[in-house]
């Protein structure tokens, strides 16, 4: 039997302007048409025609940008918001962690808080006598308990909320991104409390935005999309797919932010400053592109990048030297060459060309890079230098730090008890 | 209509958690103060003493039933006051604002919403209780005697409760949606004080001269309760059975309307506190 089932589920949310409800309150007490008044202007779809369900005993997640709707879907799951239209089964006891400490009163003792809390929750007064050394215990309050809870620091608050709440023992638990306040020693206590839930054949739909862990915990993932679902099922698919149109969006943005600073920065002036020289030799344009030809900027850590230049001599030269420059957000020089370092010897040139800088494996970790492309005389003096005109970006699912990232990989002898966990 | 029976008979199973909440109310009104809960009979004291120096010294009653004693004038008024100030009153501002207070739980927690607005009437229902040993002590104090009649207490103590939720059920829920209520409601309670025979009696000569005042002065459910209280208190003599038990359907009436209304602006509640 599933836990949760979830049929063409569609939320609406009201949108009421101020203008609007002053007009109303007049008509109200003028035409008596009260509730028809209420009856909003417009309307916000943050659930649109949802359907899945959710299997007795499994680990259920959901994942999606920021206003997707995945916390409206655990409001109309837990019953807070009704359904506009469709329909919620919900089989057996539910427990809620949408926001911990919801009902705490600032002004009373934890302990108190812990009783009230806890019936809020539907424990009975026996039940929570039963289970309040464990609730104590487990938010690490021994010492603090008797304390109004206004006192507590943001930690302990979410600390006594979450205690309380797993302590409910429900049949089916929601989670909504609560671990976020956590420290580094609480969050895998509350990590390995949820899965010993789920191995005790619990149900659990869990929201994060950490998609590690929902890869790691969930049987199933729902990927929302502005409200509608987008992919369900096995979630290293589903987070792949989720990765993948993340990275295309910021190359959307990154595109908008590009014609946008480049309509900003029309006047020569403030161009001059990060681009010199005479342009005896000229770099017309500059294009960023995949190793397949297509333009793009944002990049994973294994991708190449192909950097063309189209150069344009106004007279026929025969000192010149192409070079690139890679840096990172900090300014960090991450990597320099130039066609003299690496033995070219220039010729001639004259008219129009192409001059193509290609890199097969980037290698680089996440960030935003900043690219120098110039022109110049053997001796450095400068026929065309744009410092920083151009940027692309690393996305990667691995958090590793500093700013190279060689190919590698890792070995254990038995004795060592690891698991890769596919990691995201 | 049997669809709110049934939701309201669904709300006892919420017993404990009502319970729970008012106590919480309780404790935390006084949390942090020196004298805690003593202010609970501290309030009422004051109340008294205010009244009877401004209306018993200072103005000095005109009434000729209390002749010339402001003591007799001051306990009248405090029958009156000390229903509507400490309980109605109190419920009424707290709970035009109870449901944006507590937004939290309502965003965050699924519960019955109209818990908030019976916690806040029965915890100042409480309150008025605890102010109550100060009227009865005062009674021979100032110059009456005890009546039997004291027994019927509870009955127009009913009465108030059932008007004075189905009023709160209304003002919560319509604030939601219009937040100038709260600024009306202060102003219309001072209006509807002086309307009702709290600082002057029923019988007020310059009252039952027009015929209009007195039309008005019946209709108004706060002055049936009222006058019971005195009755009880003060007069020392029999309930008006007729006029208390109209008002009692007249505030039953009003309950079911404040609840329809709640229960249809519900849903709501989460979005718009």
């Amino acid at each position: 039997m599933a836990a949760i089932e979830i049929e063409n589920l569609t939320r609406m949310y009201q949108k009421y302007s101020a203008r609007h409800r002053f007009k109303t309150f007049k008509s109200a007490m003028i035409k008596g048409d009260f509730f028809k008044s209420l009856k909003p202007d417009e309307k916000v779809t943050a659930l649109d025609n949802v359907s899945f369900k959710v299997e007795k005993g499994t680990t259920f997640g959901v994942i999606g940008e920021n206003g997707s709707g995945k916390s409206t879907l655990l409001k109309v799951v837990t019953g807070i918001a009704k359904p506009t239209s469709g329909r919620v089964v919900v089989n057996g006891k539910v427990s809620a962690l949408i926001e911990l400490g919801a009902g705490f009163h600032p002004e009373i003792t934890g302990r108190e808080n812990i009783y009230i809390n806890g019936i809020m929750l539907g424990l009975s007064k026996k039940e929570i006598n039963d289970k309040y050394e464990g609730i104590v215990k487990f938010a690490e309050l021994e010492n603090f308990i008797d304390a109004p809870v206004k006192t507590y620091s943001s930690g302990m608050y979410m600390r006594l909320g979450f205690s309380i709440a797993i302590n409910v023992n429900p049949d089916v638990l929601l989670v909504d991104e609560v671990l976020a306040v956590g420290d580094a020693s609480f969050v895998p206590k509350c990590l390995d409390r949820i899965q010993d839930f789920s191995r005790r054949k619990k149900t659990i739909l869990f929201v994060s935005h950490d998609l590690g862990t929902v890869e790691k915990i969930c049987d199933q993932v729902a990927w929302l999309k502005k409200g509608r679902i987008q992919t369900i099922g096995e979630p290293r698919r589903v987070i792949d797919a989720y990765l993948q149109d993340v990275a295309e969006k910021q190359e959307e943005d990154f595109e908008m932010g590009k014609v946008k600073a480049g309509k900003e920065k029309k006047c020569e002036e403030e161009r001059r400053e990060n681009r010199w020289g005479k342009r005896e030799i000229e770099i017309k344009k500059v294009k960023i592109m995949g190793l397949d030809g297509n333009e793009k900027h944002v990049f994973s850590p294994q991708d190449g990048i192909v950097i063309e230049m189209d150069i344009e001599a106004s007279a026929s030269i025969k000192d010149f030297v192409f070079g690139i420059g890679i840096f990172n957000s900090q300014r960090v020089f991450c990597y320099g060459t130039n066609t003299l370092l690496e033995d070219f010897q220039p010729v001639s040139i004259q008219g129009k060309g192409k001059a193509v800088f290609r890199i097969d494996c980037l290698n680089f970790v996440n960030g935003i890079y900043y690219l120098d492309v110039a022109v110049h005389k053997r001796d450095g003096y400068p026929y065309d230098y744009h410092r920083n005109l151009y940027s692309f970006l690393i996305t990667s699912k691995h958090k590793d730090d500093g700013i190279y990232r060689p190919k590698h990989s890792w070995e254990f002898s038995p004795e060592i008890k690891i698991k890769f966990s596919k990691g995201v | 209509m049997l669809q709110l029976i049934k939701k309201l008979k669904n709300l006892y199973k919420y017993r404990v958690l009502i319970q729970t909440l008012v106590s919480r109310e309780l404790k935390a009104r006084y949390r942090g103060t020196v004298l805690g809960f003593l202010w609970s009979f501290m309030n009422p004291m004051l109340l008294l003493i205010i009244y009877t120096l401004v209306f018993g010294f200072i103005i000095r009653p005109r009434i000729e039933e209390f002749g010339s004693s402001p003591w007799l004038y001051a306990l009248f008024l405090f029958c009156g006051v000390l229903p509507w100030q400490v309980w109605f009153v109190a419920s009424s501002l707290e709970s035009a604002n109870v449901l944006m207070t507590q937004g939290n739980l309502i965003k965050k927690m699924l519960f019955p919403t109209e818990i908030l607005p019976i916690v806040v009437v029965t915890s100042n229902f409480i309150h008025f209780l605890l102010g109550l040993p100060i009227l009865l002590i005062s009674v021979p104090i100032l110059g009456k005697t005890y009546t039997p009649y004291l027994l019927f207490l509870p009955l127009v103590m009913l009465v108030q409760y059932v008007f004075t939720l189905g009023f709160c059920f209304l003002i919560s829920a319509l604030t939601v949606h219009f937040r100038d209520i709260k600024d009306i409601l202060a102003n219309l309670l001072t209006f509807w004080f002086f309307l009702s025979p709290i600082i002057y009696p029923v019988t007020f000569e310059n009252i039952q001269k027009h015929a209009f005042l007195r039309l008005f002065m019946d209709l108004n459910p706060i002055t049936h309760i009222m006058w019971n209280y005195q009755n009880c208190v003060f007069y020392g003599e029999m309930i008006r059975w007729k006029r208390l038990g109209v008002t009692f359907l007249a505030s039953l009436v009003l309950f079911f309307v404040g609840y329809y209304i709640f229960d249809k602006l519900r849903d709501s509640f989460p979005e718009e506190v």
